[in-house]
């Protein structure tokens, strides 16, 4: 198994955040991983990505310009990475401010409301971790008792009080995913 | 020895690895992309469990010759930049190597020429391996793929430094030194103590005991003559280290008909376009460079003579092409593809470039 995975949306989203726990999750299963994130200039406002690859075997490269799966938080990042999933591949999305929805038809497209959920239920900190819900249920690459290792290794301990608000935030994101196409 | 598995950035391997083995002092100036370099030595507050310095200079001038000062004292110092710093750096570089110095000096490499940008590049090889300051000198040049090499290339960078008395880079690039992969990390050296430093390195220039003559660490030599033997004396070094210290990988080249040359995060993106291209049929392996001085002449010699061509794939506008050209003697046909300035090449464009100019030809 490698998962490929790109994560885009604006800084400040928690698109890189994201991408850690889902290394370090990966990580705890005794997976290989990288995460290799765009690093210019971002800022809050900004675009900011980040490419997770997960597999069972060693990663050649973490540079790569072909996904299994992109997860897309704006519409920049949609317009930036739609043609970048693999034939067959993934893309799950947040509709919130998308107002140019992806077209592809040999791609399997799922979306989460996860901006609108996070607001309903106040959960704005943990946004990126219901946008993760959703990607796990769609592609259970790790499993939920090393997503909890994935965060206890990541989150500086003063922040492991917040670790029972994240896996809510995973539980809301998994019910939450909608099918927009499949293959 | 048991291991202990982080997951880290090259940046921040290179700071764990400075503290786990046993470095004295760390002197830098912040630059992205190896600014995580000195964050995580920050973080870690070595001087209060090894009594590791960490201090940030004014400048990389000032860097590089506290490092000098520290290299002279006999102490395992390094510092750490990026491409613009590095530049700053030239005079103090060729001076250590003039003066025998170990040390450690780490480019996490970006776009240039000038202030460029600060997305990876690996357009400072001919400033690592071809000089850079002036004299007849070279240092010794690691090139790390991962994050895992980052970390041990400062344990090997100590060892080499020490062994022959020389500089030591580490070349990296913005790639590698960003990426977060797993580490495994070993336990703590500790730093040396007076005895062992003067055991170690009998020649530093530490508090002369009445029992030796004065030890004299310069790079200066007004004779001519004597400057003569000293430089034939660095020489006798540089080829020692081509005699014994190569190393590379061989990757894929078993039945290879077409080989990539690369090192570092090129080489990363290499070893995707052979699974890419062996999946379409096409022989293809990779010679990863690790040592980039010394360069492995012999094994490129060797592959020259086997193969239908090479492709050197780096983030320049072809620099270590020259070498790879040198060493194959047009037995077979060697052309460069690279995209550079801060754009990083993808495996698919490295498997097109294949097809293009090597297999077509």
């Amino acid at each position: 198994m490698t998962e490929e995975i790109i994560i885009a949306g604006f800084g400040g989203q928690g698109v890189l955040s994201m991408g850690k726990i889902l290394a370090y999750s990966g990580a705890m299963q005794d997976k290989e991983v990288s995460w290799m994130p765009s690093y210019g200039p971002e800022m809050r406002g900004g675009t900011a990505n980040v490419s997770v690859i997960i597999s069972d075997e060693r990663i050649s490269s973490p540079i790569i310009s072909q996904f299994d799966t992109a997860i897309i938080l704006n519409q920049q990042s949609l317009d930036k990475f739609e043609k970048t999933v693999k034939p067959g591949g993934v893309l799950l999305y947040d509709p919130n401010g998308v107002f140019n929805p992806p077209t592809r038809k040999d791609i399997n497209i799922y979306k989460v409301a996860a901006t609108e959920k996070a607001s309903e239920l106040g959960m704005a900190k943990v946004f990126n971790m219901i946008v993760l819900g959703a990607f796990l249920e769609v592609k259970p690459v790790v499993t939920e008792e090393f997503i909890e290792k994935g965060l206890l290794k990541s989150l500086p301990e003063r922040h492991h009080k917040m670790i029972p608000e994240n896996l809510k935030a995973v539980q809301t994101g998994k019910s939450i995913v909608e099918t927009v196409f499949e293959l | 020895m048991a291991k202990e598995l982080k997951l880290m950035k090259g940046n921040e391997a290179i700071a764990e690895a400075a503290i786990r083995s046993g470095c004295d002092g760390y002197f830098g100036y912040p630059i992205t992309p190896q600014s995580e370099v000195m964050e995580h030595l920050m973080i870690e507050k070595p001087w209060e469990t090894t009594g590791m310095v960490v201090l940030q200079a004014e400048s990389e001038t000032s860097s590089i010759n506290m490092v000098y000062g520290g290299a002279a004292a006999g102490k395992k110092v390094m510092t750490s930049s990026s491409s613009p710093g590095i530049s700053l750096m030239q005079e103090g570089l060729t001076y250590l190597a003039g003066a025998e110095l170990p040390a450690l000096v780490v480019n996490v490499v970006r776009g240039g020429p000038g202030l460029g940008t600060i997305q990876p590049s690996q357009a400072d090889y001919f400033q690592a391996v071809k000089g850079g300051g002036h004299g007849d000198y070279q240092m010794y040049v690691l090139a790390p793929a991962s994050v895992q090499e980052m970390y041990d290339f400062v344990f090997l960078g100590w060892e080499i430094a020490f062994k022959y008395r020389n500089p030591v880079m580490i070349l990296s690039d913005g790639a590698i030194g960003q990426v977060m992969e797993k580490l495994y990390v070993g336990p703590h050296i500790p730093r040396w103590t007076e005895e062992e430093l003067r055991k170690n390195a009998p020649w530093a220039s530490c508090g002369k005991p009445a029992d030796r003559d004065h030890n004299i660490i310069t790079s200066l030599d007004l004779d001519s003559a004597k400057q003569e033997l000293h430089n034939h004396k660095l020489q006798a070094k540089y080829r020692e280290m081509e005699e014994k210290e190569v190393l590379f990988e061989a990757i894929n080249c078993e039945d290879a008909e077409y080989i990539f040359v690369a090192y570092g995060s090129s080489a990363r993106i290499a070893q995707k376009a052979i699974q890419l291209g062996r999946e379409k049929g096409i022989k293809v392996g990779l010679l990863r460079l690790i040592t980039l001085f010394p360069f492995p002449k012999k094994q490129i010699a060797e592959f020259s003579k086997k193969v239908k061509g090479m492709l050197a794939v780096e983030m320049s506008a072809g620099q270590m092409v020259e070498d790879v050209r040198l060493a194959a003697e047009f037995r077979c046909p060697v052309e460069h593809f690279g995209r550079y300035g801060g754009i990083i090449h993808t495996p698919h464009e490295v498997l097109e470039a294949l097809e293009e100019k090597i297999i077509k030809g």
